[in-house]
């Protein structure tokens, strides 16, 4: 049969390096939009969604670590545990189509896909995920901010398969925010995460507004200074002027569902605000 | 076309063989085409709609997104499923009764995606309740009639009716 | 609800919401629609469309298609055996294009396959050769006559003036405005489906189709098959949705020459890509408007010009032109009025029909002008509506007098009566997916602001412009049991559980089958306009009225009574003369009766070259108010809530007015705030749900209600028709909420962010 459902990680990478042009599946929900419209023929079809090994996650508590498996799907990424560990992915996730999508929709996919409108991805570049890749030849992990190399375009090779992400677990504040035209079930026009590590550092990442997610190291650079962790608080003229780094990091385009204009706003108005929720006071 | 994808399918409580099947058809594609269950709609293709909706090992999904080869061996309930033919849930018979139901297109993925909200929270909320329906497009009803209806069985069945 | 459900004698009689007669099928998915229809041996149809704008065809090659397996059929232009054009009003659309292509989707070929994945190998297999001409998009240059014709009837497809009253006045205040709509789509959610059985030896098709008008579907069909209509039979298959954009034909050619070259049953179903490509849209408009007044806020005078985009072909336009500059005034007194309005051709998608039929289009406009004279003049748009409101013996700029009941200011003070939300600006606590923004947690409370706007409306009723849009419908009474026939489209509205309300009310029957849907009896004319309930309605009043002359007849002969001394209480026949009183199975025992009806409105007469003459039938009026948060930095906004008050004359079925009503302003948020159909140089960006948005449960708000109530004379059953009002005014109102939040002079619907919070 041309669908093959493996059971086991060794199986589904073994299936692939035996037939690497097959199509990779997990939750389904961007590769059948292209099914459906014609736009991809599958002649063969890995169905990874269901096995165990993906569907896990583990906490390395030593090391302040959540390793998640490809397979976990956005609707198990809004609620706890990961809701109190990584909340800005949890809020992320709740933002990632119609509760339908997010039954079915992995982090794994999301990643593979890698559409610089990905809701998961703004927080994996701020957190500095490891993406986890497995061939039947090895493994290897890469930083997220380099496996995304364009708009869906990956530094996955013929063979290998995203087996899970890492994330750290933060103590500090972190948030989501994506603009889209309607108040639920839409494609980002706009997105945002800041994550306060533990060492007090703020990260910023961008979603929609360039080929792939941007991290703001100017404006990061900028709130170093610009912060007073202790009392959590920022003035509002360096929230604004964090925000101003922030689109100016940006690269947006025009197209049907936004102006660049417009996404540059948006991102400067984002930022400062997560910021602000941030470092309240001052 | 010719080709001959062969395999089970667990459907309402019984096992269904597809044959000759093209690899890419979709599980809607195969309730409807092949199956005969013609209850699911498709109304977008894209998992924008929610038309589709079915429950995939207890999990509410659009069926235009699954791979219908892939989901062997999982538990599908469709609409046709989800209560004895001839004898509405009470989700259906509320629909019904209080004005959900206008062109009735949504209307199977609305009843799926109630049954699965009052599952998993007996008792919503507005915002739950819109929150939980948010996938589903209705065209017709502007949603009022279809919040009062959801809104109706919560109590209904809190009433132990 | 603020209007309370009356209680009937009897359940499922006229002023009830019983259960409608599909409702449970519905909810249990065994309702069949269009597309779920099939038969034995039955193929998939496909269409080939164009890629261009504007394009001459050089050369269609279908031999590559040929060499897939499973292809059965091939059509193309050559083989249209009759007329190879239709089309509602002019016969200016080509079947499949031969020699160019108007617009990107225009149909070139069609195919016929064993499996849709089969059909779309065959359409990319097929070779078109192209010379891409410059598209005509824009409509000012169709009108400056700056560019070439790119059809043979020309590039104005209807030029239509006002004047009326006199024509140099200058009001005290004067304010001026231009507003721009964009392409709105229908976007029912059953998509373009049919299925056509031929006859054996092709002597004639049976074709099952989601349709809103049948006879007018079967008229075009016949013609372009070269058929005797009589040849070509049509039955409603289950229709989810059509909201105008059905009015128009689209597959219904194509499935049946394909079913009529193979001899197999031949199902077609869009895509919905393709259902946007497949269908006539809401026109994108541009008005100017001048209104005048004087200095106290009274209406003098407005001056018009008003520009709607029909797209490559005719389709309705004239009559959405004609709608359009005939509501310019909105439900204002005005005597004096200078309108200029267009309706014309580019290489844009084809429009036409859509809930509101150009009367959106000039209600944007006359509101936005409304609101700047409220401002220029001190008063406010509550004060300023009040004042100008329309009455009963009005007249028309065209000069038309208002017969109707017309509650202008009823509705309006209703509104105003109607508590505002009491959800705290910015949304309650916990509750950050009912701001602004919603689920993508953009705003906190604190950059919110709330905003109230209004908008009142007239909408016609029935066709206009000497067209006799009858129905017809027939009753049987048997044993107790009615039986109605008749042609009218259910496309989701409910008429199938009003026809069952008239006739237990006029019958005193508990029992109403409905027979198919389809061309063996007379028209019903389209389901749109707002006008079944009216027409329709009135139809099957009457067929029910003689049945029971009929019935009264019968038992006056059996009892000897005098039968203008019967009448129908709860279920049984009564003698108010005298003490007969049996039940109404016990009256028709032994007798069958049958009657059929056709229900007429009164005739109207086209305008003359002035605009002036009693174009329209009758007309419905209704306010709304909308309630906004918006997150002015973002330009998010949320609709907190929509009141409305709607001049219904009787709620038939009061539950069905309410999900009329409510759904309406679901369609009006949507092209308020997010719906438009993205068209670049005559090309489609936006052919799909994930980018053509459409309000979800939590964009929608609660809507409050009161139906105003004044039985019209005018109309059989005292009830006006409720469709279109709801989507008509509420887009004004919400965009007015947002300027009131936000100071910004939106001229633009849909709204954008950008428009909102942008230089």
């Amino acid at each position: 049969m041309s669908t093959f459902i493996p059971t086991s990680l060794n199986e589904a990478v073994a299936a692939l390096a035996d037939a690497p042009s097959s199509l990779v599946l997990a939750g389904g929900t961007d590769v059948m939009v292209e099914v459906n419209g014609g736009h991809r023929r599958p002649q063969a079809v890995i169905a990874i969604g269901r096995i165990p090994e993906l569907r896990t996650w583990s906490h390395d508590p030593r090391e302040s670590v959540i390793r998640i498996g490809a397979g976990v799907t956005y609707a198990e990424l809004e609620v706890d545990p990961f809701l109190q560990w990584v909340p800005a992915l949890s809020q992320a996730a709740r933002t990632v189509g119609s509760p339908q999508i997010r039954n079915a929709a992995t982090l794994g996919g999301n990643v593979a896909t890698s559409s610089p409108a990905g809701d998961g991805l703004p927080v994996l570049a701020a957190l500095d995920a490891i993406i986890h890749l497995v061939s039947a030849t090895g493994s290897r992990s890469m930083p997220f901010n380099d496996f995304m190399t364009g708009p869906k375009r990956t530094a996955l090779l013929p063979g290998e398969v995203i087996e899970a992400v890492s994330v750290p677990v933060f103590t500090g504040w972190q948030g989501y925010a994506k603009v889209g035209v309607r108040n639920a079930m839409v494609i980002s026009n706009a997105g945002a995460c800041l994550v306060v590590d533990d060492a007090g550092g703020v990260r910023l990442a961008l979603g929609s507004v360039g080929p792939t997610i941007i991290r703001c190291h100017d404006a990061e650079s900028f709130a170093a200074d610009a912060v007073d962790s202790q009392a959590r608080a920022v003035t509002d003229s360096d929230a604004t002027e964090f925000g101003r780094l922030a689109a100016a990091a940006a690269r947006p385009i025009d197209d049907h569902r936004s102006t660049a204009a417009y996404r540059r706003h948006a991102v400067a108005v984002l930022s400062r605000r997560l910021l602000r929720r941030a470092f309240p006071n001052g | 076309m010719g080709e001959n994808e062969i395999y089970e399918l667990h459907v309402n409580g019984s096992l269904r063989e597809v044959r000759d099947a093209w690899i890419g058809e979709s599980l809607l594609y195969v309730l409807r085409e092949r199956l005969g269950l013609l209850g699911s709609k498709g109304a977008c293709e894209q998992g924008e709609c929610g038309s589709c909706s079915v429950l995939v090992d207890d999990e509410l999904v659009c069926s235009c997104l699954v791979l219908a080869a892939s989901a062997v061996g999982q538990a599908i309930v469709t609409i046709e499923g989800i209560a004895p033919a001839g004898s509405p849930s009470d989700v259906q018979q509320a629909f019904a009764e209080y004005g959900a139901v206008q062109c009735g297109f949504c209307t199977p993925g609305l009843i799926m995606a109630t049954h699965a909200l009052l599952e998993r929270t007996p008792q919503p909320t507005d915002t739950e309740i819109r929150e939980a329906l948010s996938g589903n497009i209705c065209r017709c009803t502007g949603y009022g009639r279809i919040i009062d209806a959801v809104q109706q069985v919560a109590v209904s069945r809190a009433d132990g009716r | 609800m603020s209007t309370a459900t009356r209680e009937s004698v009897l359940s499922g009689r006229l002023g009830d919401s019983p259960i409608r007669p599909d409702g449970i099928a519905k909810a249990q998915g065994s309702f069949a629609f269009s597309g779920d229809l099939s038969a034995d041996g039955a193929l998939w149809g496909a269409t080939l469309r164009s890629p261009h704008a504007s394009a001459r065809i050089v050369r269609i090659d279908v031999s590559p298609a040929w060499q897939i397996d499973g292809v059965t059929a091939i059509v193309t232009a050559d083989d249209v055996p009759g007329k190879p054009t239709y089309g509602l009003i002019s016969s200016d659309q080509p079947v499949f294009a031969a020699d160019v292509v108007r617009y990107t989707g225009e149909p070139i070929a069609a195919v016929a396959a064993d499996h849709p994945e089969t059909c779309r190998r065959a359409l990319e297999a097929i070779v078109v050769e192209y010379e891409v001409l410059a598209p005509l998009t824009e409509p000012e240059r169709a009108i400056d006559g700056s560019h070439p014709p790119i059809h043979p009837d020309g590039n104005v497809i209807r030029h239509q003036r006002i004047i009326a009253g006199d024509q140099s006045l200058v009001g005290d205040v004067v304010v001026e405005g231009t507003y721009e709509l964009g392409m709105q789509d229908q976007a029912f959610l059953g998509l373009e489906a049919a299925l056509a059985l031929p006859d054996p030896g092709g002597a004639g098709i049976e074709l099952f189709v989601a349709t809103q008008w049948l006879h007018e579907d079967r008229k075009q069909i016949a013609a372009c098959l070269d058929l005797a209509p009589d040849k070509v039979r049509l039955t409603l298959g289950g229709v989810g949705g059509s909201f105008g954009a059905r009015e128009d034909i689209s597959l219904q050619v194509h499935a049946c020459l394909l079913a009529l070259r193979t001899g197999r049953p031949v199902r077609m179903a869009y895509s919905r890509e393709e259902s946007f490509l497949g269908h006539v849209h809401r026109h994108p408009a541009k008005v100017w408007m001048r209104h005048h007044a004087t200095a106290g806020g009274v209406l003098q005078r407005i001056e018009v010009r008003l520009v709607l985009d029909g797209g490559a072909y005719a389709s309705t336009s004239s009559a959405v032109l004609l709608n359009a500059v005939t509501h310019t005034q909105g439900p204002y007194k005005c005597a004096n009025a200078t309108v200029d309005g267009y309706a014309v051709r580019t290489n844009n998608l084809p429009c036409g029909a859509m809930r509101g039929f150009g009367v959106v289009q000039a209600c944007f406009a006359h509101e936005g002008q409304i609101d700047k004279l409220a401002v220029a003049c001190g008063l406010d748009p509550v004060e300023i509506r009040l004042l100008n409101a329309m009455e009963t013996g009005d007249s028309l700029i065209t000069g038309q007098v208002i017969e109707n009941v017309a509650p202008v200011a009823e509705c309006i003070r209703a509104v105003a009566s109607l508590p505002l939300p009491d959800v705290p600006v910015g949304g309650r606590d916990g509750e950050p997916m009912q701001r602004p923004g919603g689920a993508g947690l953009t705003a906190d409370p604190s950059h919110i602001r709330r905003g109230i706007g209004w908008g009142v409306a007239i909408k016609n009723l029935m066709y206009s412009e000497g067209f006799d849009d009858y129905s017809t419908a027939r009753c049987r009474l048997v044993d107790g049991v009615a039986s109605l026939k008749f042609a009218t489209c259910e496309v989701g509205q409910g008429f199938v559980v009003l026809a069952q309300q008239i006739a237990r009310s006029v019958l005193g029957v508990d029992d109403v089958v409905l027979e198919p849907i389809d061309t063996s009896i007379g028209s019903a004319g389209s389901t749109s306009a707002t006008r079944q309930t009216w027409m329709s309605g009135g139809a099957v009043d009457g067929a029910c009225r003689l049945v029971r002359e009929r019935l009264f007849e019968h038992v006056g002969a059996r009892y000897d009574i005098d039968p203008v001394s019967l009448a129908i209480d709860g279920r049984d026949v009564v003698d108010t003369t005298g003490t007969l009183r049996i039940s109404v199975t016990e009256a028709c025992a032994g007798a069958e009766f049958e009657e059929t009806f056709e229900h007429h409105h009164r005739p109207t007469e086209d305008l003359d070259e002035n605009g002036q003459g009693n174009c329209h039938t009758a007309f419905a009026f209704v306010a709304h108010r909308a309630v906004v948060d918006v997150d002015p930095e973002l330009g998010l906004v949320k609709v907190v809530q929509v009141a409305t008050a709607q001049d219904v004359g009787r709620a038939l079925n009061p539950l069905s007015v309410m999900g009329q009503i409510e759904g309406g302003i679901a369609q009006g948020l949507g092209l308020a705030v997010m719906e438009e159909i993205i068209v670049t140089d005559g090309l489609v960006r936006n052919a799909s749900f994930t980018d053509y948005l459409l309000p979800t449960m939590l964009d929608m708000p609660h809507v409050v209600v009161t139906l105003i109530e004044h039985p019209d004379p005018m109309a059989p059953l005292g009830a006006k028709g409720v469709g279109e009002p709801p989507t008509i005014s509420s887009t004004p109102a919400i965009v007015a909420a947002i300027r009131d939040a936000t100071g910004r002079d939106l001229s633009r619907v849909p709204v954008r962010p950008s428009d909102i919070c942008l230089p």
